[in-house]
Order: C-alpha cells, then structure tokens, then sequence
C-alpha cells in the first residue's frame, strides 16, 4: 500500500479499477478510497485494548490507592480517604524504606554509569568496526539472557560455599558473608541492569564526530581536558537515558530483594508484593505502587528540562 | 588520539566487564551439570541427570506448557495489534499521533511492578478470576511495544517510493501490500515475533500479579529458589531458560539487524516523543 505524503491526510487518487487477482475487490476498492477507515480499521483494536485494559488499570490503580480494606474481612471498601498516604508518610518504617530505594537506585545508576562509560568509549571510539560488532552482541546476549537466570547466577555465587569465597579462600583472603545483605542486592543490580547504561552511552558517543574532538585538540586541550569539557557535555543525554532505565528497574524491583536480599529485604517493590501476596492490601499497594510513578515522572521532567531529551 | 597508557587502560576495562557479564551466565551453564545436589563451588563433577530429572518432573511440565501457551498467546496477539497500530501511526496522519507513540511505550517505560498491581487491581475491580487469560493479557501488553517498535522502524527505513512505483504500475492497495510492502518488512515481522516470545516466557514480575494458582516456568523457578528446593533441577531448568531467552534474539538479530534488538535504546527514543 502506498501512503500519503507527511502533512497530508488527503485521499490517495484511487487505484487502478478493482480487477480478478485478488479477494473482495469490493470491500478492498472501498476501503483503498477512504483513508480514515482504513486507519480506523487498523487502529481500533490496539487503542482499544489499551485504553480498555491498560489504561483503564491505571486508572484503577490511581483510584483504588485512595480506597482502604476492612481491617476485619480484609475487602475492599470504597471509601475516599488518605489513610494510605498519611500511613506511607508518617510511618518512619515506611519512610525509611522509600528513602532506602531511591538511595539505592541512585547508587546503583551512579555505579552503571561510571562502569558503562569506559567500556561505551572503547567501544565508539578504539574498537575496530569488526571488534565493535561483537562488543555489541556480548552486551545484547546478557541484557536479553533470562531475569531469573542472572539472578539465580549470583545467589550461587554469593553463597557461603560459592565461588566468590572460593576465589577469596585461593587468594588467601578469609570468606564474607555478602548473601543477603544490601551490598549483594546492590551488585546484582548493577550487574543486571548495566547494558540498558551501556547501550544509549554508547549511540550518545558514537554520533560525535572525530572532527570536534580533533579540533579540541588542536586547539590545544589535553585528553582530560577534551572529556571534560567536550565529550561529557555530548554524552550526557546518553547517561540520562541510560540512568532512566537503571533508576526505574531498580525502584520497581522486587525480586532481586527477595533472592539476593534475603525476607528481611525491604524495598518499595518488597512492600507492594507483600500487601498484595500477603495482607491482601491492594490499596496500600496500589498508593506504595503511586511514589515510584511519582518520582519517575519527576525524574523525567527533570531530564527534560535538562534538555537531555532534544539533545538525544 | 588517546595517550597510549589510556588506551591499554580501557582495553583492560573492556576485558574485566566482559568477564563480569559472562561469568555468572558460564556459571548457571556449568551448575547445570553438576553432580552434586548441594550447590558449592568447585563441582565435584558432571552428569546430565538434572535435565532429565527436570523434564519428568510433572511441575517443571506443567509450567513449561503454560509458559509456552502463554507466550504464544501473547504473541500472536502483539503481532496482530502490533502491526495494525504501526503501520497505521506510519501511513497516516491523524490527531493524537505523537501521544500514541508515547502511549504505546509506557508498559516498557514504567517499572514492571507498576503494570502487573495496576491490572491485578483492574482485574480486582472487574471481579475477573485471574487465569491464563489474565497472564496473556498482561503480557500482550508489553509484547505489543516491542513488535510495534520493531515494524515501525522497519517501516520508516523502507522508502515510500517503491510502494508509489508499484501503485503507478497499476497494482491495488492489497496487491502492493502483499508484494511489496510486506516482503519489505518481513523479517522485521519475524524478529519482533520472537524478540515478544522471548520477553512473555522470561517475564516474572508481571505474572507474579496477574497468574492465578498456576505456574508459569519463571514462576516455578522464582518459587523454588525462594523456597530453596529444588535447586539442582532449578540449575537445568534455568539453563534451558538462559538458551530459549538468547536463541531468539540472536536469531532476531542475525535476521533483522541487531539495531532490532536494543529494547532499552529504541524505548527511550521513544519516551522522548
């Protein structure tokens, strides 16, 4: 099928007179004269699902977070209050465990972005095309390899009889204790997300041309000074686009707590999956489930702001 | 150029982060084998009764069918809306363009917890008996992202002109799209199909919320290692996983080009609008 130039929704001229070779010459004529049925015919389903379902289900999160559940038959009771959110803010426990996410998401994107930027760099401006290519499969193998499986990886490397302390023991360092500790849950974090940093810093370095940074340099700028004050400055909307991705899977997340953290792990995802698994709490889940909505969509503006997203 | 000393530095970077990125996933391949049913390192050695422990074990079956119902489901449905959508957003211009762009991404942009409370509580709210119908729901939802992501790009790559060529040469709409356009975007078709399969059948958090009593396979693992049960046939298990998520991808990618299989990079082009 052909397509109307950008701009124009004006009909396409019709196409050549309905003739054998094809079904429903008909319905196909018809359809080929108007346009915005057939744009509606292929849209209708996919919008529909989605304002139908996944809309409708935010929505619903939105509203039943103000709703609260009988203490005694646990239902929920549709009853407009703040009891949620007062809970979420007064509660110290409850405090210090958004306070913990977000440090942890913070750190984690920190950690990415300073372990993607020497490998990105490498490989947008050292490696070989051919080099580049495979630098590139090795990073798109992991990021699409199994959750689970990565996850599960550490565990067994983290535990008592592991690798890790097997390592430690061969170099004549005693064993740690990291299983289920946040310091775990901190690497496999890193770990697991560190190819969604490496890939947008990665196109971000890419798009300079060797021409700018030469011309730093002929004017005179060492390499330090080149990064700093050329490259950093271009790579930025990279790193920021990266950073959405380490910061919002980490806030979400709740099973690397559970396997790597251990049941004492308490993030924001731990909190939500719990009130729904366990208490049956959906509203207090749903309003928990509203701050990491929250604080990604102030994060994004802010980025925004920053120019982060023209610059891309 | 980078001073000597730098660049030897950054190659040194390259090799460890490669080795960080590998080792855990050469590690699950190699427990797999292990002898042992206690998991400790070094293994004292191999044996491939795991695997066959796995696949008579009725549970580990169960969930493996629904995995693989589901995924299909999901598919099959991320294509069929999928594509509608993106080559309509390609070929039309109409109010609310842009938002729809935007729109489509978010059960990929937002965290995965997000999706699967929001249609738990949806599914709460409608009084709907979570089942498989629910998991495929929730899992057609994102897997739509990625096929639309996929043909979209592949759409604004082909050249328009070849689709005029063919109308001037007198060919109907339904004949330059069977002839043309489709053969175009054919294997762009076939990567996001798979690249969506490989994303239902490895998806955890979503189903966590919208499965019923039924396990999916990511289900059956996250319980066992919860539980620590089982751990040995979790090792065969996950390493039949780790192959079923990368086979299709590394197909897609030798397919279409591994620009298809960036799901970070391409999800925040996006988000930009």
């Amino acid at each position: 099928m052909g397509r109307p130039r950008p701009g124009g929704g004006r009909p396409e001229p019709p196409a050549a007179a309905p003739g054998p070779g094809g079904g429903w010459p008909g319905l196909s004529a018809a359809l080929w004269r108007r346009p915005w049925a057939r744009a509606t015919l292929l849209l209708t389903p996919a919008l529909a699902w989605f304002v139908l379902i996944y809309l409708a289900a935010l929505v619903v999160l939105l509203i039943t977070a103000f709703w609260r559940i009988n203490a005694f038959t646990t239902n929920i009771e549709r009853v407009w209050n703040l009891g949620n959110f007062t809970l979420i803010f007064e509660n110290p426990a409850y405090r210090d465990i958004v306070l913990r996410t977000v440090g942890m998401a913070a750190a984690v994107t920190v950690a990415d972005a300073i372990i993607a930027f020497p490998f990105a760099y490498y490989m947008a401006r050292l490696a070989s095309h051919r080099t580049r290519t495979v630098l590139y499969v090795a990073i798109l193998l992991p990021l699409w390899a199994s959750y689970l499986a990565k996850v599960y990886a550490w565990l067994l490397i983290f535990t008592h009889d592991g690798l890790l302390n097997w390592s430690l023991g061969k170099a004549g360092v005693g064993p740690v204790n990291l299983i289920y500790t946040n310091w775990a849950v901190f690497i496999v974090f890193c770990y697991i997300w560190l190819p969604f940093m490496i890939i947008p810093v990665y196109a971000a370095l890419e798009r300079i041309p060797s021409s700018q940074i030469e011309a730093s340099q002929d004017l005179g700028a060492r390499t330090w000074r080149t990064l700093r004050l050329v490259i950093l400055p271009l790579v930025l909307p990279g790193l920021v686009a990266g950073s959405i991705f380490t910061f919002s899977l980490t806030l979400g997340d709740f099973i690397t707590p559970i396997l790597i953290g251990g049941t004492g792990s308490n993030f924001m995802g731990n909190v939500i999956e719990q009130s729904v698994g366990i208490a049956n709490n959906v509203p207090f889940a749903a309003a928990m489930a509203l701050i990491p909505v929250a604080i990604m969509a102030v994060y994004l503006l802010g980025a925004r702001a920053l120019g982060a997203f023209r610059a891309l | 150029m980078e001073p000597r000393g730098l660049r030897i530095a950054l190659r040194i970077w390259v090799v460890l982060v490669l080795l960080l990125l590998f080792v855990p996933i050469a590690l699950i391949l190699l427990y797999a084998f292990d002898r042992s049913n206690v998991e400790s390192w070094p293994i004292p050695g191999f044996t491939v009764r795991w695997f066959s422990v796995a696949w008579h074990d009725p549970d580990v079956r169960q969930a493996l069918l629904l995995s693989v119902k589901v995924g299909l489901l999901a598919t099959v449905i991320a294509m069929g809306l999928g594509t509608a959508v993106a080559y309509a957003v390609h070929s039309f211009r109409f109010f609310g363009r842009e938002a729809i762009s935007f729109f489509l991404v978010l059960p990929l942009a937002l965290p995965g917890i997000i999706t699967g409370i929001a249609l738990s509580s949806f599914f709460a709210f409608r009084g709907i008996q979570l089942s498989i119908v629910t998991i495929v729901i929730g899992h057609a939802t994102f897997c739509i992202v990625v096929v639309y992501n996929n043909i979209i790009a592949r759409l604004r790559r082909v050249p328009g002109s070849l689709a005029e060529a063919s109308m001037d040469l007198g060919a109907r709409g339904w004949q330059t799209m069977r002839f043309v356009t489709l053969p175009m975007v054919a294997t762009s078709l076939v990567s996001g199909a798979l690249l969506a399969f490989a994303l239902s059948f490895d998806e955890v958090i979503v189903t966590v919320f919208t499965a019923g009593a039924q396990n999916t396979l990511p289900l059956w693992i996250f319980g066992a290692i919860r539980l620590g049960q089982q751990l040995p046939e979790v090792n065969a298990v996950v390493s039949v996983i780790i192959a079923a998520t990368i086979i299709p991808v590394a197909l897609a990618a030798r397919i279409a080009g591994s620009g298809s299989v960036t799901r970070s990079a391409r999800a925040v082009e996006k988000a930009r609008g």
